[in-house]
């Protein structure tokens, strides 16, 4: 791995001197004419209701006012993966937050104060706020139709029921298995809900032209999917609309797919000749953009006395909230992996994607895998105990290997668990006891181990074209996002490697779906995989036109020549430095005649993994290969428990990932520092609070703390592991999800070493943990 | 009522009138025309609206446009009017920001705790940074280009030639 000269090496970002100076422009940023107009939304003031009528009389009068539309105006639906949402909400309404209306005015003032003025008269339903609650035989339905909602062939909606998606999987025999296993271990943990957080707010802009072509720009993760969806709801051809993404200010899966971008898309459609802004408020994007979902999961494990894990049954029930058309998709992803990374050979699955009347759950870095982490490794923590084992080893014991059959029976790809797991537990002095600073304060090391795939569909595609310059220097078009995970960084070191052209002189900015190539989105932990794949393709073939003009006018062998430092030469022939500036746009001359050979260099790529399937019997999920792969690591933590507070002190975090080839290792350094706060956030801040009406309570930096400057660990050791992915690009897979999903059950395991309690809720706040110390566990 | 106000944003001169409800955030914004301080949450909590008035932080979002009349604004865009900073270059150097929305906000803060405290801490740039939320970083490598700046260069907020 050692060989090669950009892949590999840490490389300072493409886009860092754009972003320390202010020319980094987001959606708000740009300019528009004086024609731009500005809307604002009508919310739904109830969790579930009736619609009876919409007046807009009053709002109409404001001036400055442009249009008052309405579900009646827009009758459109949408989803990703379930179209069961609506560009505006039409006979009902099913969360505190949902649109109903727009008004379109000249100012953003004017539509602000026009949107409060637009009465909406209601019929309240019965609202339901928890899964449990949803699930009983007598629930109100929130979504009679749910039989006709269009969805992807992979989810099993159970119609008549508030069960949108039931995702089963079963091996072997767990009855059996737990019959003759000598510890049986059983309990229930839970999870709330979440909030991205971005600091950016969700913002678009929407044209349509009088020739009627719709421009669309958005702070999004999901050019590509987003013109999909835009033309699938509002009955347009892709060539007619073209979606541009400028930088985006952090996404975690919140900008994923298609929210409040395609209110603006449909705003823009009854005003032609006008853009039309719509600009999240930060209580808006707490209520009315995705949520993470929250999760009840029931847990037993069998196991026998030296550690083997026989028997598993997990059961997990989402609260997936009003709509479900990305969410399922995670209830989906963590029923067919919720093993975490082990060899268990009876395993039952069952992951319930429960409707409530909460805002709609959906994509959150770590895409279900967080959420049943929290329950899955605080339970081994305990089994381990229960056994008399050291928790570590018998995580190692367990771990999955190369060849081992998934929990859906195709084979584990190559990884590093072991080496991450023994690294990971070095690094915190795993079983030295660190003495307790004060009586009142006590120290505690907690430990775990995570893996996680891409959830996507199978053929999610990857394109990439590239060009060289007059200078030698080159620009690659993909569409791929960069979220800040250092993604355009990773495709010029790509592309560097390729055609021995520095980084620094490779220009990839973010896309335009006019103009850059096909990208299903940048989720999943999967475009350094898939789009480096696309970009090394590119690249390739762009070397080869350039070796064979080579060829064609000095007579070379083609497999004598090679590129370096900016010039092609060759094993043959000492004396041959052609440097790539004179030759890549203007050709190679012959020096027999003076002809030239060659031309423009450009170079397109592509990728799809042609192995993934998500045919499988739906009773069982066996069968198919719904998951590319699996990155896969473990973590250890150190921290100290006040018990005369309940404060937690994070002393250290070590975490090592399995990056297979890391692109650029200070990139993933900066995934795991920013991962590992991300998680800590979860379990010792955060949580969406909702009132008996489902009335989001935190919607405010103020309420929903996220961490500050003081609130990071003393300190975070990143442990990168490469154990190659055979089809990655130089061995590469993703890392960007993983870092935050094994932090929560760090926490809890660490206070149960340092205090022998354990909490089985999150968040563990001071106030949470002061509490069950105190013996009023709540 | 409109207001006639004179406002200096990064050295320029700026005459313009104003609502007096008129928050400075959006008078830079969309009528200057300077993007750098960014909306964030609009209500002073998040710091991604930070700019520098007469030399000290402030929350633009916070501010109105008539309160300033007569004062001087520099955004990040004015540090940097002739090059980078040694603050900035550090800050490419170590890859310490990912989506960079919260960074023109972050690199003023930490530009007027260099202006007061040349030789800062650790714990003095965490405190300097912490009105300042970023979702991304872990904040760690952002730290560390602030301190590695002030190990490196004798003024890392002068402009370099």
């Amino acid at each position: 791995m050692g060989t090669h000269t950009y892949v590999g090496r840490s490389t300072p970002r493409i886009d860092g001197a754009d972003k320390v100076t202010g020319a980094a422009r987001f959606v708000d940023d740009l300019a528009f004419g004086p024609d731009l107009l500005h809307a604002e939304v009508v919310a739904s003031p109830h969790a579930h209701a009736r619609i009876l009528a919409i007046d807009a009389h009053r709002a109409e009068q404001v001036p400055g006012v442009v249009r008052v539309l309405t579900g009646k105006d827009l009758p459109f639906s949408f989803g990703l993966y379930m179209k069961d949402r609506h560009v505006f909400a039409r006979d009902r309404v099913r969360f505190v937050g949902e649109q109903v209306a727009a008004v379109i005015a000249r100012t953003p003032k004017a539509a602000t104060r026009a949107a409060r003025l637009v009465d909406v008269t209601y019929e309240e339903l019965p609202a339901v706020l928890d899964a449990a609650t949803a699930l009983a035989d007598d629930a109100e339905r929130i979504h009679p139709d749910l039989a006709e909602y269009p969805h992807v062939p992979w989810f099993y909606p159970h119609p008549d029921t508030n069960i949108a998606h039931w995702r089963k999987l079963r091996k072997g025999d767990v009855e059996a298995a737990f019959a003759d296993a000598d510890v049986v271990l059983e309990d229930t943990y839970t999870v709330p809900r979440y909030a991205h957080a971005a600091i950016e707010p969700h913002a678009v802009v929407a044209q349509l032209s009088h020739a009627g072509r719709l421009t669309v720009w958005t702070a999004s993760q999901s050019p590509y999917t987003q013109r999909h969806l835009f033309a699938e709801a509002l009955g347009l051809s892709h060539q007619d609309i073209r979606v541009i993404t400028p930088y985006v200010g952090g996404g975690f899966g919140g900008k994923a797919g298609v929210t409040m971008e395609i209110i603006g898309a449909a705003l823009a459609t009854t005003v032609r000749g006008h853009p039309v802004k719509l600009h999240w408020s930060r209580e808006q994007e707490f209520a009315n953009t995705y949520q993470r979902q929250g999760v009840t999961a029931h847990l037993k494990v069998g196991a026998r006395h030296d550690g083997t894990i026989t028997a598993l049954r997990h059961t997990l029930h989402w609260d997936a909230g009003a709509y479900v058309e990305y969410g399922a998709n995670v209830v989906n992803a963590a029923g067919i992996s919720a093993t975490g990374p082990y060899r268990i050979d009876n395993v039952h699955l069952d992951s319930l994607c429960v409707y409530t009347n909460l805002p709609p759950g959906g994509p959150y870095r770590g895409f279900g895998y967080s959420e049943f982490t929290f329950g899955l490794e605080s339970h081994l923590d305990r089994l381990a105990d229960e056994l008399g084992l050291d928790p570590v080893e018998l995580r190692r014991r367990n771990a999955i290997v190369e060849g081992d059959d998934l929990p859906y029976g195709a084979p584990m790809n190559p990884s590093g668990l072991r080496e991450a797991i023994d690294r990971a537990a070095a690094a915190i002095d795993w079983g030295v006891v660190e003495p307790d600073p004060a009586p009142h304060v006590k120290v505690g090391k907690g430990f775990a181990a995570f893996w996680k795939a891409p959830a996507m569909p199978p053929n999610a595609g990857s394109a990439a074209f590239l060009k060289f310059n007059e200078d030698g220097s080159v620009n690659i078009s993909v569409s791929g996002m960069e979220l800040g995970q250092g993604y355009l960084t990773a495709m010029a070191q790509i592309a560097a490697e390729v055609l021995a052209v520095p980084p620094a002189r490779i220009r990839v900015e973010t896309p335009d779906t006019d103009r850059n190539g096909y990208e299903w989105q940048t989720v999943a932990s999967h475009v350094t995989w898939s789009s480096g794949n696309a970009v090394l393709a590119a690249a390739t073939e762009a070397r080869e036109q350039i070796l064979d003009a080579v060829h064609r006018a000095h007579g070379h062998e083609m497999a004598s020549l090679y590129l370096e430092d900016e010039e092609v030469r060759s094993t043959d022939d000492p004396g041959l430095a052609l440097p790539l500036r004179e030759i890549v746009v203007d050709g190679v001359q012959d020096p027999r005649d003076g002809t030239f050979k060659g031309g423009p260099v450009v170079g397109s790529g592509r990728f799809m993994p042609e192995f993934a399937t998500t045919r499988s019997d739906p009773e069982t999920g066996q069968g198919g290969k719904p998951n590319v792969h699996y990155t896969v690591g473990a973590a250890g933590l150190v921290l100290e428990v006040d018990v005369e507070t309940g404060k937690l002190n994070v002393r250290k975090v070590a975490l090592a990932v399995d990056a297979g080839q890391a692109i650029n290792p200070v990139a993933v350094e900066g995934q795991i520092l920013g991962g590992v706060l991300q998680g800590l956030a979860t379990v010792l801040y955060e949580d969406l609070r909702f009132d008996d009406a489902g009335r989001l309570l935190n919607p405010t930096f103020t309420d929903y703390k996220i961490p500050t400057a003081l609130d990071i660990p003393d300190e975070v050791v990143p442990i990168i592991v490469e154990v190659a992915q055979p089809d990655g690009p130089f061995g590469a897979r993703g890392v960007g999800e993983h870092t935050m999903i094994p932090l929560a059950p760090l926490v809890a395991n660490a206070i149960e070493d340092a205090v022998g309690v354990r909490l089985t809720a999150m968040p563990i706040t001071a106030e949470r943990l002061f509490l069950t110390l105190d013996g009023q566990p709540d | 009522m409109r207001h006639d106000i004179t406002l200096k944003v990064n050295g320029e001169v700026w005459p313009l009138d104003v609502e007096p409800t008129d928050v400075l955030l959006e008078v830079l914004r969309t009528r200057v025309g300077v993007t750098s301080p960014k909306p964030g949450c609009e209500r002073g909590d998040c710091g991604s609206c930070t700019v520098l008035l007469d030399g000290r932080t402030v929350r633009s979002c916070l501010v109105l446009a008539v309160e300033v009349d007569g004062h001087e604004v520099v955004t990040v865009e004015g540090l940097s009017l002739d090059g980078l900073t040694a603050l900035q270059e550090w800050l490419v150097e170590r890859s310490a920001f990912q989506c960079g929305y919260c960074a023109p906000g972050v690199i003023l803060s930490a530009a007027e705790l260099l202006a007061d405290t040349p030789h800062p801490s650790r714990h003095d740039v965490q405190e300097a940074i912490a009105g300042n939320l970023c979702r991304c970083t872990g904040y760690v490598p952002i730290i560390d280009a602030v301190l590695a700046a002030v190990q490196a260069s004798a003024d890392p907020i002068a402009r370099e030639g």
